[in-house]
């Protein structure tokens, strides 16, 4: 495993970002790593923190039920494309995936 | 004109049921008070001066039907108002009509509330000083060169400066009861569970909370029975009944038979500033003149508060946020390609705090990092969370600072998130616990700036919280105290 | 000397679940709406939204589980899966990773009359995306209509030996979904789709070989060939002395090979993490013993009953239980006239001719019908050839074969003395016919047959008919 806190690398702050599908101008990348870097550092004390044999919480909440059918948010065709940057006939449109 | 603004929410919802004042007066006397001082505080984003008439109008002919009615609030802009722009203080929502009600916005326009608009906050509600919007700067009332707080700074200092009767916030890490304290006023984080996440922008699924913020206990009281309660469109909502007569609790109470326990890690030796220290002290004290039993505890792995969290809130974040891709809606930056169309979206469209974040959570998930961060932050949380169901065997509730100091200078902590992030360390544990927490006034420092009082509870036990939250109030002077007028800029 | 290469195939099967609503909202699911008609905040990924299970789906999903013997895990998890695709519209898939609902399950199949079976890993829950149309003017068109709807994937073992192994692992699982009506089977619109990981290695040896990723196969027959391409293109490498690389490839059907997709994007980084917006997924016991208890006989187990009991051939058996409602449709026409061997031709050579099997539920004859035309012909009240135009008149609505063989004076005579005086006249017009007949031409006994059916429009009794032919012909009687 590559060293546990390396935001100083710049190729993975440049990496990191390419998953998000962020654009980070160089100044950006710079700070951001830096900043990023240093707040692993101090996130790294959990490591003296002793976890074996316990469950993460992965959900602070009550147990669940079921949809009850027929529930629905209905919206109109209008209100489904209101906000799209880009519609026609009724879809989203985007650069051509390739 | 009738002084409407002076009155609390409660003592003005009572008037309004009786026909005293007409929801339209009143509407447009908050109305006229933002027009004339918002321009100094800064709290809206929007103003839906034309909306709010006509729901006050509609109140005015259902006159007392509805617990709100006519009651004059604003909402974090996190909220999702059908028709109402709704930006979560993003340029990547900048022009953003939501196409339905989130169900707390539904349940206030039921319960007959006028919403005067939307609030400033910091964006996607990552941040403690507000100062992480997109679109203004919102001053402290008390000290408009100072924070409200954040991230619903906006919505503390609109009900510091009363410019609504209340307002909605939701809390993440502290982001009621931070702001709440630092403005002054009083908030309440409830249970995980407790109120409804349907129609309020994500930013933490685990941890994201909707609350109350008044001037008083009673006010948020209020406010808390008409949103909380099971929702069939929130999987994680509870069925836990919501108790009544939260909004008209006893006046002048006493808290014999209350344990209240005082946990050691909530006062460091360092980054405590001491005028907060000796309020709370004092404000102790005053709980145990009240007949309160003061119980010395420990909650020992509240030192690793802030690294879980800031590796919990980041990960489900950075999914979170996935959505903004400019593809259905929000800002679209062209490219040349759909690749392009989505960093450019995204890099132009958040601000610096949430792409640091994003970048953040992103990482705590990746490949070959997953358990090392993600996965032990979540142990670790466990931990946290059993420190509290210990302490919780033995004392019915936990006195705590809300905020390690008064209101920051804006511009002060900008350059240093990890000071930035130190502003939430009193509250974030509560949060990982899924606990309710509750912040009301607790005096004022040597420059005359609000402390908060933090009170954490049992699951569920909102209605203590507040119980012990009003014989506070009730006993001290602190919730007559409230800021100057700023200068009136009119446009 | 040559080395001997066996292929090692195992499938990812995704259904799509017939349920009404969509897996996380109340959108309806039905297939050719208008383009996104048939979306809400929620499936549009709109900000604010939160998934609330649908019970069906899970129900379902139990359903296929407990047919394919999986165990099913009390409580699971749904996790995010992250990726940027515009079709996706929250940016991450709902679906289950670490827990899924069921594991651990096994499907018996048969090849070449030998029955085999292959492991079934786990069948895990997921909601699927939407379509993208690609235009052709540089740009991408989104529906979002199938974003939602509710899938199972059912992840087999590496079991499969061989490409016909493959497809008959696939044909079972096809037909056991379809019996359990909780997926359509339609290949082509994606209801049923199958992406296959091949590797190959020498017969003999232990570990496997460097497993490539097929997709885009979207029939039978399709996946029957390019699972052949693969495992020779696989071959071929490593005979040539070259390595296996580890990649997905496509199916390209018009050109019959598969081709490696471009790998532009680095390889993908998914990061999973559960989904915190749902609770646990806890299924109760009462829960699975209703789902047990409503479980229909299954494809293969209904098949070897056909053929045991009912005395069917293996192949009249195996068209009969394709479709879950064609082995319905036989098995109550049965139970009214326990005629199997006939029902089964009438229903296979006639019905199927004019339905396909999977609307033979909405057929307009009735089961009760058709086993009661086999009774007539049995009963010798109709002939086989009048009795085709009693099944036209029954398929074009006209009634139950007693209404049609009445209204219509269809009734078989077979009345020996009617039939002769008939005989003994077309006998008495064809001289010359009788002539050639008795100088050698044995085939116009067909001829004086027909002649008699003719006069009697069909009715005469043919056995009967044959028999008095046979007979005045022979001089009997002239």
């Amino acid at each position: 495993m590559a060293a546990r806190n390396d935001f100083t690398d710049p190729e993975r702050v440049a990496h990191v970002a390419k998953l998000a599908r962020l654009a980070l101008t160089p100044e950006e990348q710079a700070v951001l790593g830096r900043q990023l870097a240093d707040i692993l550092r101090a996130v790294d004390e959990l490591a003296e923190v002793d976890t074996s044999g316990v469950e993460p919480t992965a959900f602070a909440g009550p147990e669940g039920t079921f949809r009850a059918p027929g529930q629905r948010v209905a919206i109109t065709n209008a209100e489904r494309l209101a906000n799209a940057p880009e519609a026609t006939a009724g879809a989203f449109r985007v650069p051509r995936v390739l | 004109m009738i002084p409407a603004a002076d009155w609390t929410l409660c003592a003005l919802a009572d008037r309004l049921a009786t026909g005293e004042v007409s929801a339209v007066e009143v509407t447009r006397a908050y109305l006229d008070r933002i027009e004339a001082l918002d321009a100094a505080v800064g709290a809206y984003l929007t103003v839906d001066a034309a909306g709010a008439l006509a729901q006050a109008e509609t109140a005015d002919r259902h006159r007392g039907e509805g617990p709100l009615a006519g009651v004059p609030i604003a909402l974090k802009d996190i909220f999702l108002t059908r028709g109402l722009r709704t930006t979560c203080a993003s340029r990547i929502l900048e022009d953003f009509v939501p196409p339905y009600d989130g169900t707390v916005v539904r349940r206030l326009r039921e319960a007959g509330a006028v919403i005067l608009g939307k609030l400033n906050m910091d964006e996607f509600a990552m941040g403690s000083s507000t100062e992480n919007s997109a679109f203004r700067r919102t001053g402290n009332p008390w000290a408009l060169d100072r924070t409200p707080g954040g991230s619903s700074g906006g919505s503390s200092a609109a009900v510091a400066a009363r410019l609504c009767a209340g307002s909605l916030g939701t809390d993440t890490g502290g982001s009621i009861r931070q702001p709440a304290a630092l403005c002054g006023i009083v908030g309440l984080k409830p249970t995980y569970g407790r109120v409804s996440r349907f129609g309020v922008v994500a930013f933490a699924s685990s941890l994201d909370q909707v609350g109350p913020m008044g001037r008083t206990v009673r006010d948020v009281g209020r406010l808390l029975e008409v949103v909380a309660g099971h929702d069939p469109y929130d999987a994680t909502s509870a069925a836990v009944p919501v108790p009544g007569g939260l909004g008209e609790l006893p006046q002048g109470a006493d808290l014999r038979g209350v344990r209240l326990g005082v946990p050691r890690e909530y006062f460091p030796e360092t980054g405590l500033q001491p005028a907060v220290e000796r309020a709370v002290r004092a404000a102790i004290e005053q709980l145990r003149d009240l007949g309160a039993e003061i119980v010395d505890v420990s909650l020992p792995h509240t030192k690793y508060a802030v690294a879980t969290y800031y590796l919990v809130a980041p990960a489900e974040a950075s999914s979170n946020l996935a959505r903004y891709d400019g593809v259905r809606y929000g800002l679209r930056v062209t490219a040349d390609d759909l690749q392009g169309m989505y960093a450019e979206t995204r890099g132009q469209g958040f601000g610096a705090e949430v792409k640091r974040r994003i970048l953040l959570g992103t990482f705590a998930l990746s490949a070959g990092y997953y358990d090392a961060y993600y996965r032990k932050a979540g142990q670790v949380r466990t931990l946290i969370r059993r420190d509290f169901d210990d302490v919780f065997e033995r004392v019915d509730a936990i006195v705590t600072p809300t905020s390690p100091t008064t209101a920051f200078k804006l511009g002060e902590r900008l350059d240093d998130p990890l000071q930035m992030y130190l502003a939430d360390i009193f509250t974030l544990s509560c949060n990982l616990a899924g606990l309710p927490g509750l912040s009301v006034p607790c005096g004022f420092d040597e420059a005359d700036l609000p402390i908060g009082l933090q009170l954490l509870g049992r699951p569920f036990d909102e209605a203590g919280l507040l119980r012990i939250g009003a014989a506070y109030e009730d006993a001290t002077p602190w919730k007559a105290r409230l800021p100057g007028d700023p200068p009136e800029v009119r446009r | 000397m040559t080395t001997r290469y066996e292929p090692v195939i195992g499938l990812e099967v995704h259904c799509q679940l017939l349920t009404d609503e969509k897996l996380f909202c109340g959108c309806p699911t039905r297939f050719g709406a208008d383009v996104n008609a048939q979306t809400c905040p929620i499936c549009l990924g709109m900000p604010g939204v939160l998934p609330v299970l649908n019970r069906q789906a899970v129900d379902y999903a139990v359903k296929a589980g407990l047919a394919l013997g999986c165990t099913v895990n009390r409580r699971s998890h749904f996790a995010r899966k992250h990726y940027f695709y515009p079709d996706l519209p929250k940016g991450y898939q709902i679906t289950q990773y670490e827990v899924p609902v069921l594991e651990h399950g096994r499907l018996e199949f048969d090849v070449d009359g030998v029955t085999m079976s292959a492991g079934i890993r786990r069948i895990h829950m997921e909601e699927d995306a939407g379509k993208s149309l690609h235009a052709d003017t540089g740009s991408t068109l989104v529906d979002l209509n199938r974003a939602g709807v509710p899938l199972v994937e059912i992840v087999g073992e590496p079991d499969l030996r061989s490409v016909d192994q493959a497809v008959a692992y696939l044909k079972a699982l096809h037909a056991i979904v379809r019996f359990l009506g909780i997926c359509d089977g339609n290949m082509e619109e994606g209801s049923f789709r199958c992406d296959a990981n091949v590797s190959v290695r020498p017969v003999g040896r232990a570990e496997l070989g460097t497993r490539v990723e097929i997709k885009n196969m979207n029939t039978f027959k399709g996946i029957h060939r390019a699972l052949t391409y693969e495992v020779e293109r696989q071959i071929a490498v490593n005979e040539d002395g070259g390595t296996v690389v580890q990649e997905t490839r496509l199916w390209d059907d018009a050109a019959g090979r598969t081709r490696a997709m471009r790998s532009k994007e680095e390889a993908h980084d998914y990061r999973y993490f559960p989904e915190p917006d749902l609770p646990p997924l806890d299924v109760a016991e009462a829960q699975i013993a209703a789902i047990r208890a409503e479980l229909p006989e299954l494809p293969r187990a209904r098949r070897q009953r056909f053929e045991r009991d009912i005395g069917l051939s293996a192949y009249d058996a195996g068209v009969l239980t394709s479709e879950r409602a064609l082995a319905d449709y036989f098995e109550a026409a049965v139970a009214v006239h326990p005629d199997p061997k006939l029902i089964s031709n009438w229903l296979t050579t006639e019905l199927l001719g004019r339905l396909p099997a999977e609307r033979i539920g909405v057929s307009p004859i009735p089961p009760a019908s058709l086993a009661r035309l086999v009774a007539l012909i049995g009963e010798g009240t109709i002939s086989g050839r009048i009795a085709k135009d009693v099944f036209e008149a029954m398929f074009a609505g006209e009634g139950t074969p007693d209404e049609i063989v009445a209204k219509r004076g269809l009734v078989q005579v077979s009345d020996a003395a009617s039939i002769e005086a008939v005989a003994r006249e077309v006998i008495t017009k064809n001289p010359s016919q009788v002539e050639q007949f008795r100088a050698g031409k044995a085939a116009l006994k067909g001829y004086f047959v027909g002649q008699v059916m003719k006069a009697m429009s069909g009715k005469a009794n043919p056995k009967l008919t044959n028999e008095i032919v046979d007979r005045l012909l022979a001089g009997e009687g002239t």
